[in-house]
């Protein structure tokens, strides 16, 4: 096994590495058994994955978080990075709320983990308000109302960027009216809800063809770890791996 | 018979998905890396301009499930980082960033004998989302005030002259969530940095508007664009390597999509004949 | 006072944020840099709240012998192994806390979703059907993006399926998507307005008494 802080050593002759691989490649064949059907392996596995992944986020809130912004600067000044004269009193502050979040499990005190939500969530709100309007109105906006007879520098028109320029105005424009529902969408309405719809088609068509590459991507990073990293360790090579050519 | 074919064992669709994925590794036949898509080459163009010294940041916003189509990625990208001399600033908003930057980077700077603290970094990761993103535009090591193990910034060889936004050439955000959208509103258009993105295909549509509107410098699409990254850099990796299995299996997904079509169209024929 | 004093807090912190945006004097930055810290720490305690659920409903499970609850016991030792390598000793590579990460975290979250792979080209098959224009648009798209995407395609003579895709993404789903975002966006400067005058409250629930 690793040494629980230093470099890696081994057990009955295999090195930690093979162990890992073989560890991995044992886990991933349990995950995919539920293919076949539930089973109590891939439960386990599962299970597993719920227990080591929480634990992983608390071990690194703690030591990264609790421990080097919030203990140090308080409680071991002089360890602090930076290293501070006297205590950061103020961190007191933030120390009691993120306590009081813990108050959620007494029920006669659970009103108290009001206070640190209530700070969080208006911190979150004042500061998206600008930042939204800025990045996803305002430019957004500015990006679509592009000329739809645009030319180039010497003074060329280009007829299918226009074009282009013009769909996208329509498109938005379309899509906008199907998303609004205080005109019954009849007549002029009616007919631009229906070109929405078809450019909400397109998108979500283009979306899906993207999910698919993305979920055939995932299986084959699995398939390439029992490939090129798991039957090697029993003796069998793959020609071409990675780092070829 | 076409309707008979919509109606088996969809394990049977497992295994043929599952044999589609094999084959192509175990034959000598590998796709190309494709036609490479504008966003990539402008990604890789923005590295080229950037003098050596520059501190990037590559920025480790995603979990295992995003591994497959973001690792590659990363590896390129640090390759491609790290080989021009740039420094390499590695951090995440997402918490399981720190450990996949160190498997990333760590081989990759090896490979190219980078030594850690001098020519990259991995600042770690920091709670709070935006709140870190926001911060960094003020005072970069007031919220990486050490690297991930421990180290002071301040006496990081990697970090000398660096404090916000202003001194970073590039921001490349690998993201298997809505991250990049995180600092495209509270890093880029607030403080004018440059950014690009690296994303898994799900995510696709959502950011190519803001490549439309010029927020994104550059973006890497799931493994076809990690594939033209590496053909880029002329170093072929897992992304490369997927290529052919990814052809095939889209291939056959289409086939299962006309013929599923085929018989439910069938099907329907004949429902409206017997009426 | 139960629900008026985190209302006026979340009052104070949104004004605050908001005001600082249009407002950059000394003061108020330093000020904005000192929260920006709270919110850090404190959002890292919200985190740990999570384990709090994840335990009780664990540990419920296992007191009332519902049915699997061996598998709860699972979970407990999976976290408490990882938890006491990766409090007592450290995170760092090389540890026993990485190798678990490497070597079991990784594993079991990369394959779990990529079963995803099967369950989409099983739905490709079962339900994308040309039913109507709509579908078929939806369908065309699908099937050209897809082709698109890989580099077979450059295979497929008089048509550049590539630059196709890119242009079913660059043009008519930016618009689709964009129109979407203008939604999205509206609403979320809406609610976050809601959240610091205090009309928005759901978010405040858990606390019994007013």
């Amino acid at each position: 096994m690793p040494g629980p802080t230093g470099p890696i050593t081994g057990i009955l002759g295999l090195s930690t590495e093979v162990i890992g691989i073989w560890l991995a490649a044992l886990l991933t064949l349990a995950i995919y058994s539920f293919l076949y059907g539930d089973n109590p392996v891939y439960k386990v596995a599962e299970h597993i994955f719920v227990g080591i992944s929480a634990a992983y986020g608390a071990a690194l809130t703690y030591h990264l978080v609790i421990i080097r912004r919030l203990f140090d600067p308080l409680f071991r000044p002089d360890l602090a990075q930076p290293p501070l004269d006297v205590p950061k009193l103020s961190l007191i502050i933030p120390g009691l709320l993120g306590l009081l979040i813990f108050s959620r499990f007494i029920p006669r005190y659970d009103w108290l983990s009001r206070w640190p939500i209530a700070f969080i969530m208006g911190l979150y709100a004042g500061l998206s308000i600008p930042r939204t309007i800025q990045t996803n109105i305002l430019k957004q906006m500015q990006a679509t109302i592009a000329p739809v007879l645009p030319v180039d520098a010497g003074g060329q028109y280009l007829f299918f960027s226009g074009f282009e320029n013009l769909l996208l105005i329509v498109g938005v424009v379309c899509t906008l009216a199907y998303f609004y529902f205080s005109l019954p969408h009849r007549g002029v309405m009616g007919g631009l809800s229906r070109v929405g719809i078809w450019f909400l088609m397109i998108g979500f068509g283009a979306g899906f063809g993207n999910t698919v590459m993305a979920r055939i991507s995932l299986l084959i990073g699995r398939i390439q770890f029992l490939l090129y990293e798991w039957l090697p360790t029993i003796g069998i090579h793959l020609g071409s791996g990675p780092g070829a050519g | 018979m076409w309707e008979k074919l919509l109606y088996f064992d969809r394990r049977i669709i497992f295994v043929l998905i599952a044999l589609v994925v094999i084959i192509p590794f175990l034959t000598e036949w590998r796709a190309s890396h494709g036609q490479i898509t504008p966003s990539t080459q402008n990604l890789y163009n923005e590295i080229e301009s950037l003098e050596p010294g520059t501190p990037v940041m590559l920025v480790f916003d995603y979990g295992p499930s995003g591994m497959p189509e973001l690792h590659p990625m990363a590896t390129a990208l640090a390759h491609h980082i790290l080989s021009r001399d740039l420094r390499l600033l590695g951090l995440a908003i997402v918490i399981t960033g720190p450990s996949l930057c160190y498997d990333a980077v760590a081989p990759v700077a090896e490979e190219l004998n980078k030594v850690e603290g001098v020519d990259w970094v991995n600042l770690g990761w920091v709670a709070g989302f935006v709140v870190p993103i926001t911060q960094m535009g003020e005072d970069i090591k007031r919220t990486y005030p050490t690297d991930f193990q421990g180290r002071p910034t301040d006496q990081l060889e990697v970090m000398a002259g660096i404090r916000d936004y202003q001194d970073i050439g590039l921001i490349i955000d690998l993201a298997a969530g809505n991250a990049p959208g995180a600092w495209i509103a509270y890093a880029h258009d607030p403080y004018k940095v440059k950014l690009a993105a690296g994303i898994t295909a799900v995510m696709a549509t959502d950011y190519y508007v803001y490549l439309q509107t010029g927020q994104l410098c550059g973006l890497l699409n799931g493994l076809k664009g990690a594939a033209e990254y590496e053909h880029l850099i002329g170093k072929k990796g897992f992304g490369f390597l997927g290529m052919s299995s990814q052809s095939v299996a889209h291939l056959v997904i289409i086939l299962f999509v006309i013929i599923g079509n085929i018989g439910y169209f069938t099907g329907r024929r004949r429902r409206q004949g017997s009426e | 006072m139960r629900l008026q004093i985190p209302i006026a807090m979340g009052f104070l912190a949104g004004v605050f944020m908001f005001v600082q945006f249009f407002i950059p004097h000394q003061m108020i930055k330093a000020s904005f840099k000192d929260a920006l810290d709270w919110a850090i720490i404190i959002g890292a305690f919200a985190l740990v709240l999570g384990l709090g659920s994840l335990f009780r409903a664990h540990i419920d499970k296992i007191r009332n012998r519902r049915p699997d609850y061996g598998y709860s016991f699972v979970t407990l030792i999976s976290f408490a192994v990882m938890f006491f390598f990766g409090i007592l000793y450290k995170t760092d590579p090389g540890t026993v806390f990485d190798w678990l990460f490497i070597n079991v975290q990784v594993p079991l979250e990369a394959t779990m979703f990529s079963l995803l792979a099967f369950f989409i080209a099983s739905a490709a098959y079962r339900t994308f059907r040309a039913r109507s224009v709509e579908a078929t648009l939806l369908l065309l798209a699908a099937v050209i993006v897809m082709l698109g995407r890989v580099p077979i395609s450059d295979k497929i003579p008089y048509l550049n399926l590539h630059e196709i895709t890119e242009w079913i993404m660059m043009v008519p789903t930016v618009a689709a998507k964009r129109g979407i975002l203008f939604g999205v966006a509206l609403g979320a400067v809406a609610t976050a307005l809601r959240i610091i005058l205090g009309l928005e409250r759901s978010h405040l629930g858990g606390g019994g008494g007013q």
